[in-house]
């Protein structure tokens, strides 16, 4: 194995994960799933409203149909690893939408600046709030990035 | 002294009883009803609970759930008292004794009304693994006592804030803490008769379990028993590693999600394992800083997205990495780190120091498995279980006929594991006495199915060949 992999880091990169084409992307919002180690868990296969996660085993790796996926987030809160989130990068040249898992308090408001972080938890930018959804204990909340740092962001922190 | 009792939390809810004093060397200490002795204390600022017998280092609390020596009190002059497990009450006198307490002077009435009773089946142990067991056995009409010392049930399972993996069928996206609290008014329901603060002494031919309870000694004679006792946490030597501060990651999360108390300041986990890493998030969550996690393999133990949710957070995880010495005299108030080569050498001149005041143990756990000992069940050892454990058959039968082993106790898995071994051991054991029924046929299976599903891929294999080497066929069994 390489040293600088998700095993000796816990950072996953984008050659490790399966992600839509620009196509699919333009066409809008659309599941990113952070998941490639074959865990014994299917509770987004469960979730999902139009069966576009699948597996044949318990330990698969979900496996993402895009085309039927229509972004609608519900697997972010019910992953247990916190390991989905929908990117939306249909509505603008210059924006991107991303919903991120949340877990800490405080929870911020629609309509809040928060800090984007990365997946070392390093802040990429400043961010608006577009919305925030309760499911359980577990916000999936979305706020809106450059297009550029839409594959960076990956978490964020209340400003306070 | 800046408050140590969590008020707003994002998954927990503490709601704390009453609040009142007892009396602490003299001085008076608030508490709240439902926490224990040991937890007040904490919250209350106190880290040395007793001292070393030779040496008289400080020592302090550690496991939090009655399996370590570290807290031992005197309690209304009652000595050696295990105060992570006993209910703090209004008034009472609580003292330290070090570590070697007097015989007391006062009436404590240990072997006044002693208490013997015939039951049909004995479940030791109110975790997950004990909670299903008696769960199957009492909804198939059986006469089910279940023991556990603690205060209330479910185990460590109460203290898991995070949702479940596994099957969705088998509770996954379910957190832990609700998990148990099911399981609980379930066994309530199906009528297993329920016996907390009930510390099991041993066993006794044939089939009697001695349990202290109610300031008495109480003999059960039974027919069958279910023993899930769970399992101890592990320790790792270095310098200076018995110092106060030094906690258990099952302590931890005891103080943190059970009993609403924080730790510390700051945290250096010790351990990459799904262990290590869930309590560093539940620290963050509890909004405790954790300021590394450090590993001495070159790789993270942990699930990929659980450790991924740690990064996110910003909490470095330094592989090849091991502790060297604690710092402080009387408490942690930092340590030594250190890179290791391939041999696990440490590698001189990469020392680092780190600024904590708490250094949380997650190195791994071991079955706790004595009382299976005393009742002459054979055992082997089975590194990828934990340690020692006890033969058994597939339907969690020891060699010891009539008794059955589930959960952490039987191996070292994980909670979904623990309850459906809790299932198949809790049909077998009414098989055994009463013979079988559809129910029994049918929860066996289904749990047989559910075993296998669990120990797929890559990160079932340890515990797939674990279970291979000690699982024996039935005429092995006494």
């Amino acid at each position: 194995m390489m040293s600088e992999d998700y095993k000796s880091t816990g950072i996953i990169r984008k050659e490790d994960i399966e992600i839509p084409d620009d196509e699919r992307l333009r066409k809008g919002p659309v599941v990113i799933i952070e998941c490639v180690e074959n865990i014994p868990c299917d509770p987004c296969v469960a979730t999902c409203p139009k069966d576009a996660i699948s597996m044949k085993e318990i330990t698969d790796v979900p496996n993402i149909d895009f085309e039927d996926c229509i972004g609608c987030a519900l697997c972010v809160t019910e992953c247990p690893g916190l390991a989905i989130f929908v990117v939306d990068c249909s509505y603008s040249e210059e924006k991107c939408k991303i919903t991120v898992p949340y877990e800490y308090l405080p929870v911020p408001e629609e309509g809040d600046e928060v800090q984007a972080l990365n997946r070392k938890g390093e802040m990429v930018q400043k961010a608006e709030v577009t919305k925030v959804r309760k499911s359980g204990k577990t916000y999936g909340i979305t706020i809106e990035v450059d297009k550029d740092n839409v594959w960076h962001v990956r978490g964020l922190e209340v400003i306070e | 002294m800046s408050e140590r009792r969590i008020f707003e939390h994002p998954i927990l809810d503490f709601d704390r009883g009453n609040e009142f004093y007892f009396d602490f060397e003299g001085k008076k200490v608030k508490a709240y009803e439902g926490e224990t002795i040991a937890s007040a204390l904490y919250a209350d600022g106190l880290r040395k609970f007793t001292e070393s017998k030779k040496l008289e280092r400080p020592r302090g609390f550690f496991c939090a759930i009655g399996k370590c020596s570290s807290c031992l009190m005197s309690v209304d002059g009652r000595p050696n008292v295990r105060t992570c497990v006993t209910p703090a009450k209004q008034g009472m006198e609580v003292k330290r004794h070090g570590p070697k307490a007097k015989f007391p002077e006062i009436d404590i009435g240990r072997g006044k009304d002693r208490v013997e009773k015939e039951i049909e089946i004995a479940i030791i142990g109110g975790g997950p693994a004990g909670l299903m067991a008696g769960i199957v056995a009492a909804r198939n009409g059986a006469d089910v006592h279940l023991f556990d010392e603690g205060d209330s049930l479910g185990g460590q399972l109460v203290k898991q804030t995070h949702q479940f993996f596994g099957s969705h069928k088998e509770d996954a996206g379910t957190r832990g803490i609700d998990i148990g609290d099911d399981m609980v008014e379930e066994a309530r329901e199906v009528g297993v008769e329920i016996h907390t603060e009930s510390k099991v002494l041993g066993y006794y031919p044939e089939k009697k379990v001695a349990i202290e309870a109610n300031g008495r000694l109480e003999i059960y004679d039974s027919e069958g028993i279910v023993y899930a006792g769970g399992a101890v946490e592990d320790y790792l030597s270095f310098e200076n590693n018995d110092l106060p501060g030094v906690y258990g990651a099952g302590g931890v999360q005891t103080l943190m999600n059970e009993e609403g108390i924080v730790p510390g300041e700051k945290v250096l986990m010790v351990g990459s394992g799904n262990v290590g890493v869930i309590v560093s998030y539940q620290l963050l969550q509890a909004d405790v800083e954790v300021v590394e996690i450090i590993e001495a393999l070159p790789e993270i133990g942990a699930y990929q997205v659980h450790a991924s949710k740690v990064r996110r957070a910003g909490v470095p995880i330094s592989t090849s990495h091991t502790i060297k010495k604690a710092i402080g005299e009387e408490q942690v108030e930092g340590a030594v780190i250190q890179k290791i080569d391939e041999n696990w050498n440490p590698i001189e001149g990469t020392e680092r120091e780190v600024e904590c005041d708490v250094i949380c143990l997650a190195v791994g756990l071991s079955p706790d498995v004595g009382f299976l000992r005393q009742a002459d069940c054979e055992m082997d050892y089975v590194p990828e279980l934990g340690g020692f454990v006890p033969l058994r058959t597939e339907e969690m039968m020891t060699t010891n006929r009539g008794i059955y082993v589930a959960g952490d106790a039987a191996g070292i898995e994980e909670a979904t594991v623990a309850a459906l071994e809790g299932k198949i051991a809790g049909a077998a054991v009414y098989e055994e006495i009463k013979g079988e029924t559809e129910d029994t046929k049918k929860s066996k299976k289904e749990a047989q199915q559910g075993l296998k599903q669990m120990r797929k891929g890559p990160y079932g294999e340890a515990p797939r060949q674990g279970v291979k080497t000690c699982t024996v066929d039935e005429e092995v069994c006494g």
